[in-house]
């Protein structure tokens, strides 16, 4: 779906916490390295060109918060519209535990708004054309994309996070968005919870980047959201 | 992917890093002990070794996290090993499958933080011998399928609250911390299933958890759930958005080392 966007841009990187032996560049090329053995230089673009009408996440610690609050608002509003018009045949079990995700999701959302306080982004306009609310099939399939990318964005950002109390606060997130993921996805197909598709042969589940994830994000976002100044190590 | 081709390109870029690592061939040692599937996976905690050992910071304190985090999966991948072997879970239902799929994971962990251990140049510490029947407090762990289920909840809910509880002393390897954080929320996912099975046996109990329940295991394990409640975040009163059940169950808590210890104690043999 094409809905007119700007392609995001792929993530800059403000490295702030270097070894004192080596430079900053060779630092960040180290990093990229390591990180995905591929690229070599991490960051060489200019950080500050946001796109015109274009919502900046920010940078350090606040951008990589600003960027678990998007993705909580995008969850936080699939559920309430999911509550607000149940599918077809959703079980009084169904309704009860996805009413809990959306509290919880709601929590979350309004948590991140709190302690971002004047640093939070607007709230975002969400774009949910794709999904046939009225339909198990598509509800259920969307949570299950927004649960597994909401895992993955976490487990990678830890890595660009520098306070260790707001990785301790990502960490108590994740596993309850992984606890939600499991759940949607038994009640989709039971026993898939952590099936070979988001688990790998190391027992490892998926990480990715701030830019492969509102890569995905941006399909439900009529916001656009400007990654380029969040950190990259 | 090439060793050889990313210690050319770190040449590029630094052309002194022998003066920090030796030589290429000892930096190529680094990998030698990796082998098949896990190689892959591990080279970013190896190369982090190999910055670290070049630039000047310890690992000691990181190995050692692992070992721990090892330890405890020790326990996990024995005990559903045993539990697989033992026809506790209903043959021809989806049980077996699931207990299966949970299994193969734990013991994956095991492999991958065995090598990681190694790659950082610290030893991983051997498997206890384990009794999960607590010295007899879960008797029948292999024989009630029941019993048998609000071990492996426990074990879980308690690994999740383990690997938080120490992610912050990896938060200096980028390449560690990841992994430790994937292989958490993998324990994540595993609990939920674990409890939905519970649920859909009649526990009552949900994916997540509510307050400080066990779920109605009942005070055996109350220690893996005592300060689930907590409903304030960073100074934020969650219970004042949502429901304070809600708010519970939308942080799950770390525990600390010495707590997960005691929680462990009862089933490792003496």
């Amino acid at each position: 779906m094409n809905n007119g966007n700007p392609t995001l841009p792929e993530t800059g990187g403000t490295g702030d916490v270097l070894p004192n032996m080596i430079g900053r560049r060779k630092f960040l090329s180290y990093v990229g390295l390591a990180a995905s053995a591929v690229t070599v230089v991490a960051c060489s673009k200019d950080k500050n060109d946001v796109p015109e009408g274009a919502i900046n996440l920010g940078s350090g610690d606040i951008g990589i918060l600003n960027y678990a609050y998007a993705l909580e608002q995008l969850e936080a509003a699939f559920y309430t519209q999911v509550i607000a018009s149940p599918y077809s045949g959703m079980s009084a079990t169904e309704q009860a535990l996805l009413t809990d995700i959306r509290d919880h999701e709601i929590a979350h959302r309004n948590f991140f708004k709190t302690v971002l306080s004047g640093n939070a982004i607007p709230g975002l306009e969400v774009n949910f054309s794709a999904i046939n609310f009225g339909t198990r099939d598509s509800v259920l399939a969307t949570a299950k994309a927004f649960e597994d990318l909401g895992v993955a964005a976490y487990n990678g950002a830890g890595q660009l996070i520098t306070s260790a109390d707001n990785l301790v606060l990502a960490g108590k997130i994740v596993s309850v968005e992984a606890r939600h993921a499991a759940l949607i996805r038994d009640l989709i197909s039971n026993g898939s919870f952590a099936d070979n598709t988001v688990v790998d042969a190391n027992g490892l589940d998926v990480s990715k980047s701030p830019a492969e994830v509102l890569g995905v994000a941006k399909a439900y976002l009529k916001s656009v959201l400007y990654a380029g100044n969040l950190p990259t190590s | 992917m090439n060793i050889h081709n990313i210690l050319t390109e770190i040449e590029k870029t630094d052309p002194e890093v022998y003066d920090r690592l030796d030589t290429r061939r000892n930096a190529m040692r680094s990998f030698a002990s990796f082998g098949g599937k896990v190689a892959l996976a591990a080279i970013p905690l190896a190369l982090g070794s190999m910055f670290k050992k070049a630039y000047g910071q310890t690992t000691t304190g990181i190995a050692g996290v692992l070992n721990y985090a090892l330890t405890l999966e020790y326990l996990e991948a024995e005990f559903y090993t045993m539990g697989a072997s033992s026809g506790v879970v209903p043959a021809g239902t989806p049980a077996v499958g699931a207990i299966n799929t949970i299994r193969d994971h734990e013991n994956a962990h095991v492999a991958f933080l065995k090598t990681a251990i190694s790659s950082l140049g610290g030893t991983a510490v051997s498997k206890p011998t384990f009794d999960f029947t607590a010295g007899g407090a879960f008797g029948n762990v292999f024989t009630n399928y029941d019993t048998f289920l609000a071990v492996a909840q426990t074990f879980e809910d308690t690994g999740v609250r383990a690997y938080k509880g120490r992610a912050a002393e990896l938060i200096s390897n980028n390449g560690v911390l990841t992994a430790a954080l994937q292989i958490h929320s993998v324990e994540a996912r595993h609990a939920s299933h674990i409890r939905y099975m519970r649920k859909n046996r009649g526990a009552n109990v949900k994916p997540w958890i509510t307050g400080k329940d066990t779920g109605g295991i009942g005070s055996a394990v109350q220690a893996s759930y005592d300060g689930e409640e907590l409903t304030t975040q960073a100074g934020v009163n969650i219970a004042q958005i949502v429901s304070a059940n809600a708010a519970s169950e939308s942080f799950d808590e770390p525990l600390t080392a010495t707590q997960v210890l005691a929680i462990v104690n009862p089933f490792i043999k003496k």
